[in-house]
């Protein structure tokens, strides 16, 4: 009687850790590796100026006609596209860049789980999308006098990192399934005009073919915009966030086996380090 | 004159060759064939957002812009892809006519962006029931290799820029960003700017995108011949412009001996 307590106790204690740790080595990746994304021109350039690029195009497209979305839709469409191309550039060739750089073997022999090594590198590249919030909303309200209302400044704060962090988990899919695939990263950028437009970024579902509603509504980026335009043009934002958090969530657990499963395969095979 | 097409023709073709061996059907199919296509389908739903224009108008736009990636990247790795390979300074060392060098080169960019152009007119056909003319292809492929040609003049000069910047990609980046905006791909001429309408009638695909949009339309070649003749009269100017540049950055590198330095 008197061990099952402690016995517990030091289960809850353990598990206490465990988190703690886990959310230790991520946060520690994601911070590393922003850092050296930061300082890279290349990717700096893909996310705070393709946003522009695209921005620039909505903005006079919509603004020749009188029956387009609001500026503010197009600027908040623009921004959070430029998180998916970052992603979309890097983040399926992300284990690949790992295996160039000679630290995958590191990364598998270290003794925390793979995925939250993983994780971190393409959180770290959509965490790098946040510039193009910036300067997309700052590029809007500069040069083409884009009104920046928020509705739910409080909501508007959470759904933005709750959207990098679903399209940083997408990545992870997608790193983590393209991994025996040589050209990961061409296959990878294929997909940046596909998810734009497949997940309401600019262009609403409803012009779109009914078939695709339901890959529109697997993918969490949908909800992840759905989330930051209704945070700040007006509407519910709950549904969306929870929605979008639900598949992040699943997306963790799918990338975790598929991690599981190509770590099995490339240490049986003796692959790891194979370009 | 044997020798100069020579180096033109095989050289050409060899050194595509060599510098984009890296290129496996895996990398080009998703960069340069459904690229274009995924382009196309974007806009043409972005212009129905915009109540903008009709499919085929985004289509002809795209389609035709889409020649400026193959060129503009592609003309970029034909020069700098040498200094990767540490071959820049053994080329350079030769004493081969250096017309007949970069020329050569130019010549399967231009084809590969014409291939690259003509996917996103089949995507168009495929996926947005995109249907010109048939007596309107002919003239068609011809306004994309014009196009082409064109963005290759500008990939010339990019290309040249960026051996001395040492930074390809991100010239090549930042110039398409412009074309993609200026040129009156997805955004009517006469609804840009008075600038920004100006600074395209300066710039490859300008014109070419005019013609090819009247051509589906209907229009004979016959009746764009000016814009025909403007688009050529660009891309030999950028493209001398970018050979002179080369020339300069190649004698500037000899003096103070950093051609290879990456």
């Amino acid at each position: 009687m008197t061990e099952a307590p402690k016995s517990g106790g030091i289960g809850f204690a353990g598990a206490g850790a465990g988190i703690r740790s886990a959310a230790r080595v991520f946060w520690t990746g994601f911070v590393l590796n922003f850092k050296i994304l930061s300082v890279s021109p290349f990717m700096v350039m893909t996310a705070a100026l393709w946003p522009l690029v695209y921005a620039t195009l909505a903005f006079l497209m919509f603004r020749a006609t009188h029956h387009a979305p609001s500026l503010l839709y197009a600027a908040l469409g623009a921004a959070v596209m430029g998180i998916w191309s970052t992603t979309a550039t890097s983040a399926g060739g992300a284990i690949q860049q790992q295996r160039w750089w000679g630290v995958l073997e590191l990364l598998v022999a270290a003794p925390s789980r793979l995925i939250l090594v993983l994780a971190p590198v393409t959180v770290a590249i959509a965490g790098i999308g946040v510039y193009s919030i910036a300067s997309t909303l700052l590029w809007g309200r500069l040069l083409f006098g884009v009104p920046i209302h928020i509705s739910h400044p409080a909501l508007f704060a959470i759904a933005i990192p709750a959207a990098v962090l679903a399209i940083g988990m997408l990545g992870l899919v997608l790193a983590s399934s393209l991994v025996l695939y040589r050209s990961a990263s061409a296959f990878s950028q294929a997909l940046e005009y596909p998810i734009w437009l497949i997940t309401g970024m600019l262009i609403p579902l409803s012009l779109l073919p009914r078939w695709i509603d339901p890959v529109a509504w697997a993918l969490a980026p949908t909800w992840g915009m759905r989330a930051v335009r209704r945070a700040a043009i007006g509407g519910d934002v709950g549904t969306p966030l929870l929605v979008c958090a639900a598949l992040t969530v699943a997306y963790a657990g799918l990338s975790m086996l598929l991690l599981h499963h190509f770590e099995r395969l490339a240490r049986e095979r003796a692959t790891l380090s194979l370009t | 004159m044997r020798t100069w097409l020579r180096i033109f023709v095989v050289g050409g073709a060899i050194s595509f060759r060599a510098l984009f061996s890296w290129i496996r059907p895996s990398v080009y199919v998703p960069t340069l064939l459904l690229g274009p296509t995924t382009q196309v389908l974007f806009f043409a739903y972005l212009g129905r957002t915009a109540h903008l224009e009709s499919d085929d108008w985004f289509v002809v736009g795209n389609a035709v812009q889409s020649a400026s990636l193959a060129a503009l990247f592609g003309m970029g790795f034909a020069i700098d892809g040498e200094r990767w390979s540490h071959t820049l300074s053994a080329v350079l060392a030769t004493p081969a006519n250096r017309a007949a060098l970069f020329l050569g080169r130019a010549v399967p960019v231009l084809l590969n962006a014409a291939v690259t152009s003509a996917t996103g007119f089949l995507g168009g056909v495929l996926l947005l029931g995109f249907r010109p003319p048939w007596s309107a292809v002919p003239a068609l492929a011809l306004l994309v290799l014009i196009a082409s040609f064109a963005c290759t003049g500008l990939g010339m000069l990019t290309g040249a820029v960026g051996l001395r910047t040492r930074d390809v990609p991100i010239i090549a980046n930042l110039t398409m960003a412009v074309l993609l905006i200026f040129c009156g791909v997805n955004v009517p001429l006469d609804k840009l700017p008075g600038w920004m309408h100006s600074t395209a009638e300066a710039l490859p695909l300008t014109h070419a995108i005019d013609a090819a949009r009247r051509v589906a339309d209907g229009a004979s070649l016959g009746s764009v011949g000016t814009q025909v003749g403007v688009e050529i009269a660009l891309g030999t100017a950028y493209l001398v412009a970018g050979f002179a540049l080369l020339r300069w950055f190649e004698l500037e590198g000899r003096r103070h001996g950093t051609l290879d330095r990456a």
